[in-house]
């Protein structure tokens, strides 16, 4: 699995790991989703530290991840962004929306 | 101007492919003696061309994606990815961040990445017969590099 999730204290940690493109993301968009709808998190945290190449179809789990925590009224928190992920979420403006820790 | 180097391989619309397009890209490159970061931008771009055959071009088929690489005697990388399916109606429009036909799992933002990370980026399209992406990248050469 692609995304490894654990929820402690109504905050849901997601490690994504490996490439991070078309062919990866609908994996790991349906179990963010399961878990989401099983948790209910107040706070999300993604951590990308394990992402080795990401392109915009790692902008479309972000920010889906980003709707959804604020129907939920939480907040989302993505941390270890890697260099290569950082500037394609840069060059996509996600860094006006979130915070990249 | 006239390549010095050119390869090409095509492929199915599987994205699964979409890994070895990105590979065979950043191999080809590799000549230039880029920066991490250049290879990175290398693949990104390739990967949004790819990405978009397999996704928009051929929805509900398979069908054939051709991508080509060049190298100029300036240092530059020409990287154009071809495919034969449904085209685009209207390129300004599909252009603009944000703008998507695809659902939830797509960003509209492929086009402005290839954008971003090329210095040009053209795209010719005809509706029913295909889309031609065709990007160019400079190389820096590296002090101390061999010619
Ligand atoms: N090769 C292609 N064939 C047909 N349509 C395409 C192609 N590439 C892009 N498009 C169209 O352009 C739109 C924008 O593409 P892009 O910026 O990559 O965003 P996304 O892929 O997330 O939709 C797509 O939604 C699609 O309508
Ligand atoms: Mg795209």
């Amino acid at each position: 699995m692609a995304i490894t999730c654990r929820t402690e204290d109504r905050s849901l940690y997601a490690a994504i790991e490996g490439e991070l493109d078309h062919h990866r993301a609908r994996e790991i968009l349906a179990e963010l989703d399961r878990q989401l709808d099983l948790e209910l998190p107040r706070r999300l945290t993604l951590d990308l530290g394990g992402v080795s190449f990401m392109d915009s179809s790692g902008i479309a789990v972000l920010l889906r991840a980003y709707h959804r925590m604020n129907g939920l009224g939480g907040r989302l928190r993505v941390i270890h962004v890697p260099q290569q992920a950082d500037r394609v979420l840069r060059a996509a403006g996600l860094d006006r929306l979130m915070e990249l820790e | 101007m006239k390549p010095i180097n050119e390869a090409m391989v095509s492929f199915l619309s599987r994205s699964a492919n979409e890994g070895f397009a990105r590979t065979a890209a950043a191999s080809f490159a590799a000549q230039l003696d880029p920066t991490l970061d250049e290879v990175n931008d290398i693949r990104t771009a390739v990967s949004e061309a790819v990405t978009n055959c397999i996704v928009h071009a051929y929805p509900d088929s398979l069908g054939l994606v051709t991508l080509r690489l060049r190298l100029y005697g300036d240092n530059t990388l020409e990287i154009q990815v071809k495919d034969k399916g449904v085209g685009i109606p209207d390129v300004e429009q599909a252009r603009q961040p944000m703008y998507t036909t695809g659902g939830a799992d797509r960003s509209g933002m492929g086009f402005t990445i290839m954008e971003s990370f090329m210095d040009k980026l053209r795209v010719r399209s005809t509706p029913g017969r295909g889309t031609v992406v065709t990007m160019r990248r400079r190389i820096a050469r590296r002090a101390g590099a061999a010619g």
